[in-house]
């Protein structure tokens, strides 16, 4: 039986507006296990992000209950990978790398080492001094991956990492991404928009309602590990797209009715 | 090849019309004085200016007798050597200019930091800094003058009172404008206060901060001459007043022109230095940027 690592249960958010108040999550409960790749899908405006700012902490919930399991290795317990470049623009590559590990006073040539590792991980090496605006959208989400996995946290929240770059770069993104998870075997609670990318990531992709979010249902992913690119031209891995997709469908056109409305 | 020649010629052409278009206007200007086609009593011809300019140098009206320098040194005589260079206007217009601008700047950043953060200090604040923002700073010289004296202290106030304005509000704004995912990202990977501080606010800040530097430097520069032209018996306000008043009208163009080089030595001193504090900012180096991956914004 598995460890269960994130336990929400009936959590609701609650936005004050100045007319009246927004619920952006209605609710919502979920399990994540230890280990588990966990993918959350649904239209755009139901919620994802803010279930993920409450997993970090970043805001609280306005009902319900959010528990997470702390390994007690003191490793941070989470860190976010953001949807937007978060990556700092003042800062060098390999100084945003080792961001978190300076902010918990990790001594430099520990830093140094780790930063290094990953920065080979991500194929960064040669850029470790080059600012962010020196490189492409790809190589900068890359270095906030790089600057997650190297603060070691118990719980990896990404928010959308791959949202913003070209389908050809996210592809490859993808692969990486799912080698070095496979790699480390962390928690993981994956947010997209991508049918494709949670059923080639996630080992269980989790639909969310539209406006107010809400869980819709949940659909597990037989495919073994480790995952490679052809696995997405498997016919059962387009059967199993198609099958969401139906039921994604659904929300997606009723985002579409409210947002008529509005 | 020949396209390169071609393309290097044009931009020798470029510099060649931007360089000889003003030396052109100069030598016209030159010319049509020695026409008498220009009255020289009111546009001395630049060749003119320039002999003013060395005439004003090697009197030591506004370098001060810069020459009697090593010997005082040597001497050991440093009050006398300090009285010596405070005597040229050119220094004692930059002294009063540096220590007010930093007895402005400093305090500027610090309660535009904390104005930026803090709503509650801001909607407090904010409605009084516009209301003497908007105030000409020279029209309060008079009050100045009334509280500290019509000495030495008195125009540094004021020069302070501009910059401080200028810096608090674009530090203000800088602080404003930084996007808050930058916030969340710093308190996610386990920020403290002080870490939020020196590693996010200010940095993120300081492009915007910079443009307030520079800004606040050129109205010192203004400040300083009005100021001067009514109250002071120093200073290169105070050499351009009195010229104009005695008529020696090649003494206030010789003026004119200190402070224009000063304006472009302070632009390009502020420059030099913003490159240097932030590296980020500089130019990306081409051979860094990997080709045929387009993809997100660019910072």
């Amino acid at each position: 039986m598995a460890v269960v690592k994130i336990k929400v249960q009936g959590v609701s958010k609650i936005f004050p507006q100045p007319k009246g108040s927004f619920e952006a999550v209605k609710d919502f409960s979920l399990q994540v296990n230890e280990g588990e790749f966990l993918c959350l899908v649904g239209p755009s405006g139901c919620g994802k992000s803010t279930i993920l700012r409450m997993l970090a902490g970043l805001i609280t919930p306005s009902q319900g209950v959010i528990s997470i399991q702390e390994g007690g290795s003191g490793d941070p317990l989470q860190n976010i990978v953001f949807q937007e470049y978060a990556i700092f623009p003042w800062k060098t590559v390999a100084q945003n790398v080792g961001f978190g590990l300076a902010m918990r006073g990790v001594p430099r040539t520990r830093r140094q080492a780790v930063v290094t590792e990953w920065l080979r991980k991500v194929g960064l090496l040669k850029f470790a001094e080059a600012y962010p605006h020196q490189l492409s959208g790809g190589m900068k989400q890359r270095v906030s991956i790089a600057r997650a996995f190297a603060n070691n946290p118990e719980i990896l929240l990404m928010d959308e990492p791959l949202g913003a770059l070209d389908a050809q770069i996210r592809a490859i993104l993808q692969e990486e991404l799912i080698r070095i998870w496979e790699e480390q075997r962390k928690t993981v609670v994956y947010i997209t928009h991508s049918i494709e990318e949670a059923v080639f990531l996630g080992d269980r992709v989790i639909l969310m309602t539209a406006h107010p979010g809400t869980y819709k249902t949940e659909f597990p992913i037989p495919f073994s590990r480790p995952r490679k690119a052809p696995l997405m031209s498997h016919p059962d891995f387009g059967r199993l797209t198609y099958a969401i997709w139906q039921e994604l469908r659904v929300e997606v056109e009723r985002t579409m009715e409210q947002q008529k409305w509005l | 090849m020949a396209l390169e020649g071609r393309k290097l010629s044009r931009e020798t052409k470029d510099r060649l019309l931007a360089l000889g278009f003003p030396l052109g206007l100069l030598f016209l200007w030159e010319g049509l004085v020695r026409m008498d086609a220009l009255d020289a009593r009111f546009f001395p011809a630049p060749s003119t200016v320039l002999q003013a300019l060395w005439i004003l140098i090697v009197k030591g009206e506004l370098l001060g007798k810069f020459w009697r320098l090593p010997a005082l040194i040597t001497a050991g005589n440093w009050s006398e050597g300090l009285r010596t260079i405070s005597e040229g206007h050119l220094w004692i217009s930059l002294f009063r200019i540096f220590s007010g601008f930093l007895l402005g700047a400093v305090p500027g950043i610090v309660l535009g930091v904390i104005m930026g953060m803090n709503r509650t200090v801001r909607i407090a604040i904010d409605p009084v800094v516009s209301a003497v923002y908007v105030l000409p700073k020279i029209a309060i010289l008079p009050l100045v003058m009334l509280i500290f004296g019509i000495g030495e202290l008195s125009k540094v106030v004021i020069v302070a009172i501009a910059s401080f304005f200028l810096i608090l509000i674009n530090t203000m704004a800088g602080v404003r404008d930084i996007e808050p995912i930058f916030f969340e990202a710093a308190k996610n990977y386990g920020a403290g206060r002080r870490q939020m501080f020196w590693q996010v606010i200010i940095p993120g800040a300081l492009p915007i901060i910079f443009a307030g530097l520079r800004l606040s430097l050129g109205t010192a520069l203004i400040v300083i001459i009005a100021a001067e032209f009514v109250a002071a018996k120093h200073g290169l306000g105070f050499l351009i007043w009195y010229s104009w008043q005695t008529l020696l009208t090649e003494n206030m163009f010789a003026g004119l022109l200190v402070i224009m080089i000063l304006g472009a030595a302070f632009t390009r001193g502020l420059q030099t230095i913003e490159h240097w504090v932030m590296p980020w900012r500089r130019e990306p180096a081409p051979s860094l940027i990997e080709k045929g991956e387009p993809g997100g914004k660019r910072n």
